[in-house]
């Protein structure tokens, strides 16, 4: 497999602000990579940097094998698909999709079929006279997709495309950008503060946090077997236990995670030898349908939160009431046990 | 029912809270109280006026009495195409274009610079700097340059100093736009058009490439639009409405200016002095109106032009 995009500690610098710092990936040739991160992380910024928009402070950034820093962005080979969209309001939705054929003088005809074909692609043959103003916003999304493809870039560039759909549609976006990838074996490089939505659509996962990558996985593993405390908790939700707590349970100083999902509240079956229990009183029960969780306050003060599948009717949420001194119990094999990067350490 | 009650105790209170209250459940009457007095305005005096003027322009002038008699006639608007007025037409008109792409010309970099580049302070300086000169008075402004252009004034000396004074008297020689100074030629009246529309042309143009927004411009390039790709396609089609604009100004000032013809360049009636003269010196008020028709007629066919080449398309 070759590397469709190497970052080789890249930094870019705003002012006094890092908003990418010493940062080093390789995205693999045909790979639906996804960069996730809370707003502010610089997961956009990467992209960005990428895509041309901006130029490293630092570091070397090779698509394809050649250095791309310095290149303005219609000197490289990379699409992108923007957050808000894009489409050039004076032109229909035709000609925003042949506009990259147009500026690289490829002929009207070819154009044109090229643009119908990409308007197949993303299922809106008939709304090329459309203005982007007569769409709604998941046509918008599609057309800014079919501009983007219709280029074969080798690299598509996506900044939180599904960010302004509403929740039906984004799932339903989601799983037709996964299937045009596969079927394109284009390098998709997608940009989310979604989680869920990383998880469920990408080969592998960055997870951005402060300017650094914290964790660079395939979702499986990042969920898992998270690397970092910020990875457990920011990747679904996680109970990481910290100091004492740690050194009782998993013997070693290192912080330790642990999913709700992963636990049970104890009745009075007795602790298995693989198996290891924590007690608290339980101060909140939410019922959410799937699973009931369980809000726990340790000894120590700190909250464990228990999540329980409801499989039959009548078991769970029935059976606890809060005030209640309850002990949650878990396989010591569903333990992870954590290395946090020291803010402003070489990773 | 105890709220309904309350709310209607509410509405019963002074005479003003009532008003508001009356205003607040019809809308429609609130509307038209504040949209009428100045609709009223707008039609009667704006409009109204002009249509009488246009009226007087079917009007009869008698050249023996000088007397202006109610009898209808189409003979105003037949002069027009005499050729001594239709001259003053063409003269008119041919300025009003020139004066206006050169301020378009000129305007759009500026604009843009300003839209794009500046902040907060140095925006604000800008805007300053093309306001300015329209603080002053538009008549002094205009007299001011008819001494700079004059023989032995700035213009003269920076030209001399450059050792361009046979370029100067080469473009002075040329027929149409020449004249015997700077200040007595077609040149001279044309930089001084130019000077006092321009930020007329620089605002609204300022104003549209405001409104770009820049992420348009980077899809452009992403999409593999060089620079000058992105302007001819992108940055100029959505700027179109601002020129327009300016362009309207630019173009419809000089087709109605008379100061500027009378101060600087060769003899001759531009439209503006040619209704000044006919409705003071003259005193044929029919005339003058039907040369300010001219304008109207000919601002409503650039309009349709415009229009027609697509440039509120995006709008």
């Amino acid at each position: 497999m070759t590397i469709a995009v190497q970052f080789t500690q890249v930094s870019r610098q705003f002012g006094e602000v890092k908003a990418v710092d010493r940062v080093s990936i390789d995205i693999q040739e045909g790979e639906f990579f996804s960069m996730l991160g809370p707003s502010g992380s610089g997961k956009t910024t990467c992209l960005r940097l990428i895509a041309g928009f901006e130029q490293p402070s630092a570091g070397s950034i090779r698509i394809h094998g050649a250095e791309a820093v310095g290149l303005a962005p219609y000197q490289r080979d990379v699409n992108t698909v923007f957050q808000d969209y894009a489409l050039f309001p004076h032109m229909n939705v035709l000609d925003n999709i042949a506009y990259g054929l147009k500026v690289k003088g490829v002929g009207k005809t070819e154009r044109r079929a090229r643009a119908e074909e990409a308007l197949g692609m993303v299922a809106l043959g008939g709304y090329g006279a459309r203005k982007p103003v007569q769409l709604s916003g998941g046509q918008r999304q599609r057309v800014a997709l079919a501009r983007a493809l219709v280029n074969r870039p080798r690299v598509l560039l996506l900044d939180e495309p599904l960010g302004a759909l509403d929740l039906k549609l984004r799932e339903q976006m989601q799983s037709e950008l996964k299937k045009l990838q596969r079927q394109l074996g284009i390098t998709f490089i997608f940009v989310t503060h979604d989680q869920s939505e990383a998880l469920s659509m990408s080969d592998r996962v960055a997870v951005f946090n402060k300017g650094r990558i914290e964790q660079v996985d395939t979702p499986r593993n990042l969920y898992m077997r998270p690397a970092t405390s910020f990875v457990a908790e920011f990747v679904g939700t996680s109970n990481v236990l910290r100091g004492g707590l740690a050194l009782e349970l998993g013997g070693s100083e290192r912080p330790l995670s642990i999913r709700p999902e992963h636990t049970r509240l104890a009745g009075s079956e007795a602790l298995g030898g693989d198996e290891v229990e924590i007690s608290g009183l339980l101060h909140d029960i939410q019922y959410q349908g799937a699973a009931t969780r369980y809000e726990i306050r340790l000894d120590n003060g700190q909250n464990f939160c228990v999540s329980q599948a409801n499989t039959q009717w009548g078991e769970g949420a029935a059976l606890r009431s809060t005030g209640q001194r309850v002990t949650a119990r878990w396989a010591r094999a569903a333990m992870v046990a954590l290395h946090d990067i020291a803010p402003g350490a070489d990773a | 029912m105890q709220l309904a009650l309350d709310t209607r105790t509410a509405a019963v209170g002074g005479p003003l809270r009532r008003l508001s209250s009356l205003l607040y459940r019809k809308p429609n009457l609130y509307l038209s109280l504040l949209l009428v007095p100045p609709l009223l305005w707008f039609g009667a005096i704006y409009l109204g006026s002009l249509l009488a003027l246009l009226w007087q322009g079917f009007y009869t002038f008698d050249d023996f009495t000088m007397a202006v008699t109610p009898e209808l006639t189409l003979a105003n608007l037949g002069a027009l195409f005499q050729p001594a007025n239709y001259d003053i037409i063409l003269r008119t008109l041919g300025m009003a274009v020139a004066v206006s792409l050169a301020a378009g010309l000129l305007a759009f970099p500026i604009a843009y610079y300003m839209a794009r580049y500046t902040r907060g302070k140095t925006k604000a300086f800008f805007y300053i700097a093309v306001m300015l000169p329209m603080w002053a008075s538009y008549i002094v402004k205009a007299y001011a340059w008819t001494l700079l252009l004059a023989k032995g004034g700035v213009a003269q000396w920076f030209v001399d100093h450059l050792g361009l004074a046979p370029l100067l008297q080469l473009v002075l020689g040329i027929p149409g736009i020449g004249g015997s100074t700077l200040s007595t030629s077609h040149l001279g009246r044309f930089l001084v058009f130019v000077y006092i529309w321009l930020p007329f042309m620089i605002l609204p143009i300022q104003a549209s490439l405001e409104r770009l927004p820049p992420n348009l411009l980077q899809a452009s390039a992403d999409l593999g639009a060089r620079p000058a790709q992105t302007f001819r396609q992108v940055i100029l089609p959505l700027s179109i409405p601002g020129i327009a604009a300016g362009s309207i100004f630019t173009f419809s000032l000089t087709l109605g200016d008379f100061i500027v013809p009378q101060l600087v360049g060769p003899p001759g009636y531009f439209i503006g002095s040619m209704v000044y003269a006919q409705q003071g010196a003259i005193g044929n008020l029919p005339m003058a109106a039907a040369f300010t028709l001219v304008p109207i007629v000919l601002i409503a066919i650039y309009l349709s032009i415009v229009k027609r080449l697509g440039a509120f398309d995006a709008l």
